[in-house]
């Protein structure tokens, strides 16, 4: 996993309330290996007509905003399905970081396992984001994780929040499950006791 | 005399390893539910060349890649389709868990399989690679979906990092209607909280009407929790519950089972004890439910008329609305009931059970399906079950399809399909975009009213027709 310290980049707004999982990556591509990359996917139907044509209304389809790094989103975004294959998507497409109000629980967690920042601020500064970037197409925002700020188009900056012991990990791109195994003895003792007070739980 | 705690408390006190001064927590897991989605974390875990740790607590489902006109992997004409399920077998050998193939006579949803084997019990910590694990909850379990990566993690260490959900309680009170069942209960909670509404919280659900439901409506109102944003939807254990559990192939026996009675007996939440975030919602008041947008939380009780976004003050829900109609293809206005249907989909880990089976063939009796109409029992074991009461000839005798069980047309990754600008009526969990095939329109409701909808060709209200039948 790579390290997340401060990543600036051309911002997109996504100006739609709950973008679920099945709009980042459709089912059908859920099959295809992580290796083989997800390049190309990102809101793969949503941002075709019928007719499968790209539609160039889609922001994303925009020269300004097609190659966006960051996402700033509506709330609820990544709602739905716990595929991780969407943030894989996001990742492959260039995108560390999205900004939302909020985010469903478990993409929020599958980005930060991905090396991403879901970055919560609240609505209203939402909608400002998105109003400069409409403004000025192709705008810049920082997403610093050393100081835990956002840095808008404007020079604002603003506060943000996320846990701990993610940003830890975040910020050296180490992954979770050999600091885990560091805890074995805590966890064989809670497995004993669990055998000792929980014994119907076990054949 | 100790604080009174809340029962999402007292699951997760009893599941912590070790708490970070930062709240993090470490937690333990009981059971590991895996599918042949899950492939994705056994391949994390072999490439970081490690081990399952506790392959007594792992158990597997083929699910979502298993075509449902087959009876064996070898049959499965799609290779991909074939390879997917191949490998789960692989896997469950190599890393020796327990594995409910095609030749079990247990295979099925994971979960609806969970509960059924007695894999799923009241007072555990459950996780699946799946959304919709909320489900277990039903039993009195904290249970929530997960990503690949934590899936990888589980494998390897069986514990998860977590921080601390907020604890909700959604009390619905009041006697349910002729003809409302668990699915209109969580559609009218998501239309009132919103799809956002319980984001960040593990949600426990309480009240005359939650405790007057058996237990496959209770499994039905903890899946669809995610689809309010929930991490985790939960029900007190009661007789109902342990009347369920009791017998069950890996639920305990014996002392042992009189030692966890006592202990599931301890889990509801204590008179008093506070919640985060509190809502109410009428039972008296809920009808047949029928989403009509592309988020859950479209949705309206069939008596009534496709919404006006314009009448929508929340500037961000009138435009997702606006969207969603344009979609689905609807004018504001339109009486749900005219409405027309292209096909029916009854199945999914939302309402495949016996109990969703039978309400369905109660409707579908002695009448015709006027669209194609596809019944997919959620497992073996129900197929089973339906078989020996004859519910497969009551859908076969009205011209449906009665096919072997898998997730199928909730998310049509094995081939059941909606066309482009196809509608159907789904008892599955998504109206998504796309969700049940490209261009396909979803409308979610209960299996009673997706059975009235094949029989009618149209959306209807399940109490009319059934008129003077109860
Ligand atoms: S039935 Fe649908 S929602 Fe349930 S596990 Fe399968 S794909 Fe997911």
């Amino acid at each position: 996993m790579d390290a997340f310290t401060k990543w600036t980049a051309k911002a997109a707004p996504i100006d739609a309330a709950n973008v679920d999982t099945d709009q980042i990556i459709p089912a059908p591509f859920l099959s295809r290996i992580r290796t083989e990359g997800y390049e190309g996917l990102l809101f793969y139907r949503v941002r075709r007509k019928a007719d499968g044509e790209m539609d160039p209304d889609f922001i994303l389809n925009r020269d300004d905003f097609k190659d966006a790094g960051i996402l700033v989103a509506d709330r609820n975004f990544g709602c739905g399905s716990s595929r991780e294959n969407a943030a894989w998507t996001l990742v492959d497409n260039g995108i560390r970081s999205v900004i939302a109000p909020s985010f469903g629980d478990i993409h929020y967690n599958n980005e930060m396992n991905n090396g991403m920042v879901p970055v919560m601020l609240d609505a209203g500064i939402c909608a400002d984001l998105r109003r400069q970037l409409h403004a000025n197409p192709g705008a810049e925002i920082t997403v610093d994780l050393e100081r835990n700020v956002v840095v808008a188009p404007d020079g604002k900056e603003h506060a943000f929040t996320i846990p701990a012991f993610n940003r830890e990990r975040l910020l050296k791109g180490l992954d979770d499950v050999s600091f885990t195994l560091e805890q074995e003895s805590d966890i064989a003792a809670y497995e004993a006791k669990r055998r000792d007070e929980a014994d119907w739980l076990f054949e | 005399m100790a604080p009174a705690k809340t029962m999402f408390a007292k699951l997760w006190d009893a599941h912590v390893v070790l708490e970070r001064d930062d709240g993090q927590t470490l937690l333990y897991i009981d059971r590991h539910l895996c599918h042949d989605g899950s492939r994705q974390g056994f391949s994390k875990l072999k490439d970081q060349g490690r081990k399952v740790r506790r392959p007594d607590l792992t158990f597997a489902s083929p699910d979502h890649y298993r075509p449902t006109d087959v009876k064996s992997v070898a049959e499965i004409q799609d290779d991909k389709m074939r390879a997917i399920l191949e490998e789960l077998s692989a896997n469950a050998e190599r890393f020796g868990i327990h594995h409910f193939g095609l030749d079990s006579g247990m295979d099925g949803i994971a979960h609806v399989v969970g509960p059924e084997l007695g894999i799923t019990l009241p007072g555990i910590s459950l996780v699946c690679g799946d959304s919709h694990t909320a489900t277990h909850g039903a039993l009195g379990a904290f249970a929530f979906g997960i990503g690949a990566s934590e899936v990888a993690h589980v494998f390897a260490t069986q514990t998860l990092w977590q921080k601390k959900p907020k604890a909700m309680r959604v009390t619905v009170d009041g006697k349910l209607g002729f003809g409302v069942s668990g699915k209109d209960v969580i559609l009218a909670i998501i239309g009132q909280i919103s799809a956002a509404g319980a984001t960040g919280h593990a949600v426990e659900y309480a009240g005359s009407a939650i405790r007057g439901l058996d237990m496959e409506g209770r499994m039905t109102v903890c899946n669809m929790t995610i689809e309010a944003g929930g991490r985790a939807g939960m029900i007190a254990p009661d007789e109902t519950t342990f009347d369920y559990c009791n017998g069950r192939m890996f639920a305990p026996k014996g002392e042992k089972w009189d030692k966890a009675l006592a202990y599931w007996q301890t889990l509801p939440s204590d008179d008093g004890a506070e919640f985060d975030t509190e809502a109410t919602v009428d039972g008296n008041a809920i009808a047949p439910m029928v989403t009509w947008g592309t988020s859950p939380e479209n949705v309206v009780p069939v008596t009534e008329a496709v919404p006006d976004p314009a009448n929508e003050p929340d500037p961000v829900r009138r435009k997702t609305q606006e969207g969603s109609l344009d979609y689905m293809g609807l004018k504001p206005g339109t009486p749900m009931t005219d409405i027309a249907v292209d096909k029916v989909f009854i199945g999914s880990c939302t309402n495949a059970r016996i109990e969703d089976l039978r309400i369905a063939a109660k409707v579908a009796k002695g009448r015709r399906a006027q669209v194609r109409t596809l019944v997919v029992p959620g497992s073996q074991q129900v197929k089973r079950e339906a078989e020996a009461e004859g519910l497969d000839k009551v859908f076969t005798d009205a011209g449906m399809e009665w096919r072997e069980p898998g997730c199928s047309m909730c998310v049509g990754m094995n081939g059941d399909l909606l066309e482009p600008g196809e509608r159907s009526a789904s008892t599955s969990n998504r109206n998504f975009m796309g969700r049940q095939g490209e261009g396909g329109r979803t409308h979610l409701v209960g299996p009673a009213m997706a059975a009235a909808a094949s029989v009618s060709g149209h959306f209807a209200d399940v109490r009319q027709l059934m008129e003077g039948s109860n």
